[in-house]
């Protein structure tokens, strides 16, 4: 019984780990459309960082992980992914290919095995079953919701990148630089990618091919939610933390990912959209 | 190559080059093809088709999960070719064209169970990967519990790549196990080790007993999540030999001085040496040849002497149970004396009656 009960802060902790590697994404591909790949692997980049700053400090690391990965993203959006704008499976090889390269770098910088990243003294110990490394992540998501929430509703860059989601040609003629709105929004969701990979240093594995084990959760998650949702981003990401926590706990780890993936099957039979979506009337 | 099999090549690329710089086998210099299974079944069986087919090799060192050696294991049956597999495995298999220079269960499981046994450790969790070799070794430990006495509270598994284990941790809490025994494969015991660490459960409490975390891999764990814990193997960097305080430097002035040696690299290196003895005992490379002569053929390696069971083409080792110290290094407590004879089908145990 007290296992069932502990249960409820484990899912909402996976949850928040789910949150915080889809939020990216949620720019990236829920508003861009860009089935980004490498997304992984902008995760992997920010864990790195946390390694390469274990010496200044782990909260001095969450910012530069986000300019990192944010201007890795950047990178290959203005080399490559503006290319492909419109052509989703050629930027899903594209992208695919990208992140073999990335991991590829990564061995020959960092070598293939992982890497050491200890946690900060302070992260150490717990609250009941909930260890402080991950009241951290919680805590993390949190706070990364509510950034980007008053970016995209308190300010003005946040508004012309909710109009170029919305209806892009009518957001170009309205006189707003879409390529510049793409280019902040790719930093954007490759930063927080960044960020992610830095506190998943505290419960998971630090080496080249960690994005992989993230990049289809965090599909899962915005799809489910709805692509460009925050706050479906968020009721998803909780939502499967919980569904698979207490699946897991009922069966094992193998059938509670069987579980979160006929849940979302099914639900997607039914809001093939996900949780929420925008009605708009643009053609595409 | 991912993280392991890469330090496994290395080893076996450094006896290739000692047995070169002895004057190679036959009079003729070894020349190594090196090929990666990227991880990846199916690819293993392809590069082993080519190695044979196009660059016809004489034998073929390698594999690492047991997927990968069951992939490769019908293109060496019907290409009638020799591949040396130098990983410890779940036992139950004895192809007549695979050398397994690693520990069969007998040599590895077994042993550590006499060790948890003998320490009091009478309630058992068992959590594995989702796959060939956790499943048919923990049916083997659920086998000889039964016989002697211990409780399994619990059998977890998790799919290959997983890294979420606050739920198992919980369920671990729950069952209050004397001593976990564990069977992860590869980055699952980082992500494993790292949970169960910040939950608070740290050796003294309650000891995991590993069969995959060597040397290589303490470091990426975090030496501070995983010491005090226990672990089973043949060989350890540490292990006092002369052959092996000559293996270890020789491996470090190759591949530098921040490297370590762990029992798979051994067990690789082994094997090269294995098959050049076999060789020369043969006085040909041919497979058929090789095979006949391999059967005793006897070394004295870093691991201490390891002699080639003819009948079951595994090798005689001796068993080795380590606590994983502050320093990332692993300090023997407990070892079986001999070199214990390989019983891949445990054949010599009443409790595994049941099993094969």
């Amino acid at each position: 019984m007290e296992g069932m009960v502990n249960q409820l802060p484990i899912g909402l902790s996976i949850g928040a780990v789910l949150l915080l590697i889809a939020l990216g994404l949620t720019f990236t591909f829920g508003q861009m459309g860009v089935i980004n790949m490498a997304h992984g692997e902008f995760i992997m980049a920010g864990a790195y960082t946390a390694y390469l700053l274990q010496g200044v400090g782990f909260l001095v690391a969450l910012p530069v992980a986000f300019v990192v990965a944010g201007v890795m993203g950047l990178i290959l959006e203005r080399t490559l992914i503006r290319r492909f704008y419109g052509r989703p499976l050629d930027t899903l090889l594209l992208t695919w290919g990208v992140s073999l390269i990335l991991q590829q770098l990564a061995r020959d910088l960092f070598g293939a095995p992982n890497v050491q990243v200890a946690s900060p003294e302070w992260l150490r110990g717990g609250l009941g079953i909930l260890p402080y490394n991950r009241l951290f992540i919680m805590g993390l998501a949190a706070a990364s919701v509510v950034g980007i929430w008053a970016y995209m509703n308190r300010t003005g860059q946040g508004r012309r990148m909710r109009a170029v989601m919305q209806n892009r040609r009518l957001a170009a003629t309205s006189g707003i630089d879409t390529g510049r709105v793409d280019q902040r929004t790719f930093f954007i969701g490759s930063g927080l990618a960044g960020v992610a990979g830095v506190a998943l240093t505290l419960i998971g594995p630090v080496g080249p091919t960690l994005g992989t084990y993230y990049i289809v959760d965090a599909f899962l998650v915005v799809v489910a939610g709805g692509l460009g949702q925050l706050r479906g981003a968020v009721l998803a990401a909780i939502g499967l933390g919980l569904l698979n926590s207490y699946a897991e706990f009922w069966s094992d780890a193998s059938l509670a990912k069987v579980a979160v993936l006929v849940a979302i099957i099914g639900f997607l039979q039914i809001r093939p959209q996900g949780l929420f979506f925008v009605r708009s009337r643009a053609l595409t | 190559m991912a993280i392991s099999e890469v330090t496994v090549r290395d080893a076996e690329l450094l006896a290739i080059e000692e047995i070169n710089a002895a004057g190679g086998v036959l009079g003729k210099k070894l020349e190594p093809v090196v090929e990666d299974g990227a991880s990846d079944w199916p690819t293993f069986a392809e590069k082993a088709t080519k190695l044979i087919a196009q660059d016809k090799v004489a034998t073929v060192f390698g594999g690492w999960t047991s997927a990968s050696r069951k992939a490769m294991l019908p293109v060496f049956e019907k290409r009638k070719a020799l591949l040396w597999y130098p990983v410890q495995y779940e036992g139950l298999e004895s192809s007549p064209y695979i050398f397994y220079t690693g520990a069969t269960t007998n040599q590895q499981i077994v042993p550590g169970l006499d060790y948890l046994k003998e320490q009091g450790k009478k309630k058992l969790f068992l959590v594995g990967s989702d796959y060939v070799f956790p499943r048919t070794a923990n049916k083997i430990i659920k086998a000889y519990a039964a016989a002697n006495g211990m409780e399994v509270l619990g059998e977890e598994y998790t799919p290959l790549g997983h890294t979420e284990y606050s739920t198992l941790v919980n369920k671990v809490v729950e069952a209050k196990p004397d001593a976990v025994f564990n069977t992860l494969n590869g980055d699952s015991n980082v992500a494993f080790f790292k949970q169960l660490k910040s939950a608070g459960i740290g050796a003294d409490k309650m000891p995991v007993m590993s069969v995959s975390v060597a040397e290589e891999e303490v470091k990426g764990i975090g030496i501070d999540n995983v010491a005090g814990h226990l672990v089973a193997w043949n060989y350890y960097q540490t292990t006092e030999t002369p052959e092996n305080e000559k293996f270890v430097a020789a491996f470090k002035a190759k591949y530098g001085a921040d490297k370590v040696t762990s029992d798979p690299m051994e067990a690789g290196y082994n094997a090269v040496h294995l098959w050049a003895e076999a060789v020369k005992k043969a006085g040909s490379t041919d497979v058929e040849a090789v095979k006949k002569a391999a059967g005793g053929v006897s070394l004295d390696r870093p691991e201490g002497k390891v002699t080639i069971d003819g009948e079951n083409q595994h090798v005689y080792k001796t068993a080795r149970i380590g606590v994983i110290q502050p320093d990332g290094q692993i300090k023997e407590v407990w070892n079986s004396g001999e070199p214990i004879k390989p019983d891949p089908y445990l054949k010599t145990y009443a409790w595994a009656g049941g099993l094969v």
